[in-house]
């Protein structure tokens, strides 16, 4: 299911004095299947961009398509759009309400109507791909699970709708280091084996370098940078400039670069890193 | 023998009947002393005891068991309690839920007024301590405008006016983008090197521990690994167990030094790693 902006301009507070433009002129689309990052300072318009990829935001100018449909069409149902299209908010396990495990990631499929059964299913197939046993959990309240387990709870909410398309903004933060690395995997192997689009926005470089196939860069409301991630963490420079930075080892080849060294500078991850530095020293010697 | 400016002795906490549930036993017997101009940085996994532990050393929590020191002041006695919360400030994860008034000034005042000091002197110590997180320019901005590192300098400032002998800071760049985090990190080496101030730093962030005096990491209630982040991060297998990790640089090194490459092993950062590998002439 494919995403289509095009020239959206978004403004809050529209005609007030307080008027703030958060997107502008903005053009981009997104193929079905992609796993896509996108990265940017504070204020730049991340969470605005992606709250019109499901229509919780209109724009104040432009046009948005999902899956071929015109979300600014007066006739267009967005409640259908928006199960097609899952979000998964920042610190999700704040929007828990339900006594039980059940109950919370069941709510979604049982407002689309769906039989007992059917709902009872999604829930099972939901809590598997976050890493969590529906037998174990499900007459528990989801208050009393830990901070990662209520995290996943409500990604499983989510996921439960069975979206074509899932959104998470920030889904890793305040999470330690393991339990980052398995929502992560868990979100690529969803990617992997059911082929939906996966559209991550995130503060950490070296996730979006290790996991992403495409790289949006957003300053002030416009698209600063848009491809792959080597082609992306080239433009150092203009990154530099967004207050952002590049994955701790792409930044060492660039340094060690600079020193004279002979490195692909084109490294994201430190296996690849290890094997340029092994490959340039044996060079050397 | 310097006194420590906190000292915990055999300390023991367990939350009553939490959410519903049995007790929960999240520190347990654990030994402490940080002293005064120390940088102190804490790692542990979710749910390992570091926010009950951080929330000890300024009396928000009080031992079940074992002693908490501040400057020789019992925590467990409530008399100390206002006392040892002018000596200790905390700062939290979420900027949004810390600021209370409508301007920034407003905010860093409310501690010193609440401690009835005169409006002058009030003026004087706002101004400092804006001036020691560098956000003196925003001084009549409404809080709620700034970014989140920004509010989280304003948070600390509202700590520094109350002139207090330490800092606890529990994860206070998780919601921060990185030049957020940049100017957090940047703002309490600062307050740490120049105004000497003692700073507890809770994280998950293995990168923002590399300039701690020391470090702590704890797991199920107990503190289970210390020393420098040299030392701490050369445990790259016992880290990971713990659910933590190494910073990617130290990461490289460790496998570089397998393959044969003449590399220390405890390397921080990417400068170092530079040095090592193209030594200058």
């Amino acid at each position: 299911m494919s995403i289509r902006l095009e020239n959206v301009s978004f403004r809050y507070l529209e005609d007030t004095p307080m008027e703030t433009e958060a997107l502008l002129d903005v053009t981009l689309e997104i193929a079905d299947g992609e796993f896509v990052g996108i990265i940017g300072p504070t204020g730049s318009g991340k969470s605005t961009l992606i709250q019109h990829f499901n229509g919780l935001l209109l724009p104040s100018s432009g046009k948005v398509w999902v899956d071929g449909v015109d979300l600014t069409h007066k006739d267009t149902q967005l409640r259908q759009i928006r199960q097609k299209v899952g979000m998964v908010f920042q610190y999700p396990e704040h929007q828990l309400f339900g006594e039980t495990v059940l109950e919370d990631v069941g709510f979604g499929p049982r407002n689309m109507g769906l039989a007992e059964e059917e709902v009872v299913e999604r829930v099972r197939r939901a809590l598997a791909y976050v890493g969590l046993d529906f037998a174990e959990l499900k007459d528990q309240s989801p208050f009393e699970l830990s901070g990662g387990q209520k995290r996943r709870v409500a990604i499983a909410g989510v996921l439960a709708m069975e979206p074509s398309v899932l959104i998470l903004d920030e889904p890793t933060a305040g999470l330690d280091p393991k339990g980052r690395e398995e929502i992560l995997d868990e979100i690529c192997t969803l990617h992997r084996e059911r082929g939906i689009t996966v559209i991550l926005v995130t503060h950490s470089m070296e996730d979006v370098a290790r996991l992403v196939d495409r790289l949006i860069v957003m300053d002030r409301g416009r698209v600063a940078l848009d491809g792959t991630p080597v082609e992306v963490f080239r433009q150092a420079e203009t990154l530099k400039e967004l207050g952002l930075g590049l994955p701790q080892v792409t930044e060492l080849m660039h340094e060690l670069k600079a020193k004279g060294m002979a490195v692909d500078t084109d490294v994201l991850t430190v296996e690849a890193a290890e094997e340029e530095i092994v490959k340039a020293l044996g060079g050397q010697r | 023998m310097k006194q420590p400016l906190v000292r915990f002795t055999n300390v023991s906490f367990t939350y009553a009947r939490a959410q519903g549930r049995g007790g929960w036993q999240a520190l347990r017997d654990v030994n402490l002393e940080v002293f005064e101009h120390e940088f102190v940085a804490v790692l542990g996994r979710n749910g390992s005891g570091k926010s009950t532990l951080a929330k000890h050393v300024n009396a928000l929590l009080t031992p079940t068991s074992g002693q908490v020191l501040v400057a020789g002041l019992d925590t467990s006695v409530p008399e100390n309690v206002w006392e040892i919360r002018q000596k200790v400030g905390m700062v939290f994860q979420n900027p949004d839920n810390q600021l209370v008034a409508t301007t920034v000034e407003e905010d860093v005042a409310f501690g010193p007024e609440n401690l009835g000091i005169p409006p002058a002197e009030i003026q004087r110590r706002v101004t400092e301590a804006l001036e020691a997180v560098g956000m003196l320019q925003y001084r009549l901005h409404p809080p709620h405008r700034l970014s989140g590192g920004q509010k989280q300098r304003v948070a600390i400032a509202g700590i520094v006016s109350m002139r207090p002998k330490c800092i606890v800071l529990d994860e206070p760049t998780a919601m921060l983008d990185p030049a957020g985090r940049r100017e957090v990190m940047e703002t309490i080496h600062r307050l740490n090197k120049e105004e000497g101030i003692t700073v507890l730093h809770i994280t998950h962030h293995m990168d923002e521990v590399i300039g701690a005096d020391r470090v702590l990491v704890m797991d199920q209630g107990r503190i289970v690994l210390e020393g420098t982040p040299r030392e701490v991060f050369s445990q790259g297998e016992l880290l990971r167990e713990l659910h933590l990790d190494v910073p990617q640089i130290t990461d490289l090194a460790q496998r570089l030094a397998s393959r044969g490459v003449s590399i220390p092993s405890g390397i921080l950062t990417v400068n170092e790693m530079v040095m090592h590998l193209c030594p200058s002439d």
